[in-house]
């Protein structure tokens, strides 16, 4: 009974950082019918650049380590919104009314110069997070012992994800970015600017993803040049699993995903754990292609 | 038939011959040139250049003729490949008698999980295609059923030998290798001038026409994804005999991608684009050895360039020709405004129709099909 409990909050803890960058992909799918595989990348980018900024201003010990954590995930996920806006201009607008398998193709450049392009600034081999920035103690619930980590990842994570949903809801660019979400020749009409809501989504995705980096180093410690690939595919998996174009699809299905996984991994087989997430995205595109909450068609951010 | 219509015609078919007869010199223009050791090293760039075409060339009736973006080739190559070995290590089979085995291992393996997923629009059967490789790649790293020796892989496969002719050295290597890709491209040389291969096209160009045009648009698919798989599968023999130690590593992703890409940057669909793209991705892979790490770098930025400045290839497709004569008689619908406008005998001898598409179409109109034809794009 502790052992599934532990699974679950670990289950739910990675789930949130899924979900986070499924918000990237499902916000540019959303928007233009394009996989941005280079996401996955800027995600890990976010990861590196916050162990930079760690080191360039020594925060290490200066203050509380909630600030510290804090102050990591705003800068790098402003310096990887900045990245994000980039790629949008240089390899994906020129690309704006050619044919899908083109615009692919562009993103799969992108993912492969930038992981390879952390890989020469940083080199092949995982780096550490310092550890003990965020205090390692844990709270009992109901007699078992949960990491605080874990608590702060999902609760960081979830505050986030909320800030997007009042974002897109209840504020002004928000209803702008829904509505080229859903029309964007009408969009144009209403007097929207459709490019500068484009380049917004393009900052804001990466921007999420660059969070869901730093916190994955701070929660495991070590990040590798080649993490965004897998943790992008997975994250993709769960925009798909909860209807991709659909935002709190997305938190769903990453927090699923992430359950999913880390049970099949504790009950099944650990070797496989790859390969759960790989099989529910199989399993989900041939049985309801449409996702779980996919139904709401005319709502697709 | 007229000659400029002829010479045009056949132009892929007769640069292919010329082609396939200066790589079959190759070995004894190196020993002429004095290549260092008889040109080892060279004709081992060669042979891994020779299987990725001929994969390449498997991959491009699926992605290049159908138009489904299918990333998950190197799993049936794996496939293959495994087969190969599995079957000559543990139960002493010679590499030959394991090819068309393999080659149906791969195509059954593609069947099953082609069957579910085939009317994925495109983005979305990309993903599943990639999870297939990653699925394939987690399977034999754990040794799936025991067989595939996990992490390490398998060893020990032996050569080739066919008639007690025992393909040891990399020049007879050379000749089997390219031999079989000179085969592959032939024979989908006349698939993609088939029946078959004009549908796969019209289906890539139009589905929704193709099936409103009797052609049944799942099965074809289905049927291209199976023939490239089986293709493929025969590939991974040829690259398990060749390298002799197979592991996990050899099929992953990036393998993938560069399969995809040497279809894409070549011309996706042309034949001659896909040997020219094997040559320059594996190829430069080999020149630029000692720029290991700026190497992958330089090909995902030059895949994004070559997106936005060209992005139907560097060799791409050859229109196709047809001389307006041979159709004259056969199919009155297709041509007879032509001299009814006036248009002087002397120029529709040379009238050159753009595509088989526009033949197709109105060959179904012409047969009758006139309630479906009459929707058919020409």
């Amino acid at each position: 009974m502790e052992e599934l409990f532990q699974q679950l909050t670990n289950g739910l803890a990675v789930g949130a950082i899924y979900a986070l960058i499924a918000l990237g992909y499902t916000m540019v799918y959303g928007m233009l019918r394009l996989i941005n595989f280079a996401h996955g990348d800027l995600f890990t980018l976010g990861a590196y650049l916050g162990l930079t900024l760690l080191a360039a201003f020594a925060l290490e010990g200066k203050m509380n380590g909630l600030a510290v954590g804090g102050a990591l995930i705003v800068m790098s996920m402003g310096l990887v919104a900045l990245v994000g806006y980039l790629l949008e201009r240089i390899a994906y607008r020129p690309l704006r009314n050619s044919n899908r398998l083109t615009a692919v193709v562009s993103a799969l450049g992108a993912s492969i110069f930038f992981s390879n392009a952390i890989m020469l600034a940083y080199g092949a081999r995982s780096q550490v997070y310092p550890g003990g920035i965020l205090p390692t103690t844990a709270i009992a619930f109901f007699g078992v012992e949960i990491p605080l980590m874990r608590i702060l990842m999902f609760i960081g994570a979830i505050a986030l994800m909320l800030a997007l949903y009042w974002f897109i809801h209840r504020t002004r660019i928000g209803s702008a970015i829904r509505a080229v979400a859903i029309d964007q020749g009408a969009a144009k009409l209403m007097g929207i600017n459709v490019n500068s809501v484009i380049s917004l989504v393009f900052l804001i995705g990466p921007g999420l993803g660059a969070a869901g980096g730093v916190m994955v180093g701070l929660y495991y410690g070590e990040i590798r040049y080649d993490m965004g690939f897998s943790f992008g595919l997975k994250a993709f998996t769960a925009a798909i699993l909860g209807g991709i174009g659909n935002i709190p699809g997305a938190m769903l299905g990453g927090l699923l995903l992430g359950v999913i996984e880390a049970l099949g991994a504790a009950y099944i087989s650990i070797a496989w754990k790859d390969a759960i997430a790989f099989t529910v995205l199989i399993l989900i595109l041939i049985f309801r292609p449409t996702g779980l909450l996919g139904e709401r068609v005319a709502d697709k951010l | 038939m007229n000659k400029t219509v002829f010479f045009r015609r056949h132009f892929s078919l007769a640069a292919g011959c010329v082609f396939f007869a200066v790589m079959a010199c190759v070995p004894a223009l190196l020993d002429f040139a004095g290549a260092a050791r008889g040109g080892i090293a060279q004709l081992d760039i060669l042979n891994k250049i020779g299987i990725y075409a001929a994969l390449a060339l498997s991959l491009n009736i699926v992605l290049g003729q159908a138009g489904m973006f299918h990333m998950g080739h190197t799993a049936f190559f794996a496939v293959g490949a495994y087969a190969t070995a599995i079957l000559n290590t543990l139960y002493k089979w010679p590499v030959f008698a394991t090819m068309p085995v393999a080659g149906l291992f791969a195509a059954a393996f593609a069947f099953l999980v082609a069957i579910p997923i085939i009317h994925l629009r495109g983005d979305y059967l990309l993903i599943v295609t990639i999870g297939i490789v990653e699925i394939v790649g987690i399977a034999l790293k754990n040794n799936i059923f025991g067989l595939t020796g996990g992490a390490n892989g398998i060893y020990g496969i032996a050569r080739p030998e066919l008639f007690g002719l025992v393909f040891s050295t990399p020049k007879l290597q050379y000749g089997l290798i390219w031999g079989f890709t000179a085969l592959s491209a032939g024979l989908f040389y006349l698939l993609e001038h088939s029946r078959f291969g004009r549908a796969l096209n019209y289906i890539r160009y139009d589905d929704l026409a193709a099936s409103g045009c009797g052609i049944n648009v799942a099965r074809h698919k289905l049927a291209a994804f199976t023939l490239g798989a089986f293709w493929a599968g025969m590939a991974g023999t040829l690259f398990a005999a060749n390298i002799r130690t197979i592991e996990p590593t050899s099929f992953n992703f990036y393998e993938s991608v560069i399969l995809f890409a040497i279809v894409i940057l070549g011309g996706s669909g042309s034949i001659a684009g896909v040997l020219f793209g094997s040559f320059l991705l594996i190829g430069l892979q080999d020149v630029f050895r000692g720029f290991e790490n700026a190497r992958m770098l330089v090909f995902g930025a030059a895949m994004m360039l070559m997106m936005i400045f060209r992005p139907q290839g560097l060799l791409p497709p050859r229109r196709r020709h047809y001389d307006a004569h041979a159709f004259m008689g056969k199919f009155p619908s297709a041509l007879t405004p032509l001299p009814q406008s006036g248009l002087p005998t002397s120029m529709l001898s040379s009238a050159v129709l753009e595509d088989s598409l526009a033949a197709e179409a109105r060959s179904k109109t012409a047969t009758g099909n006139a309630k479906f034809g009459a929707s058919c794009p020409s």
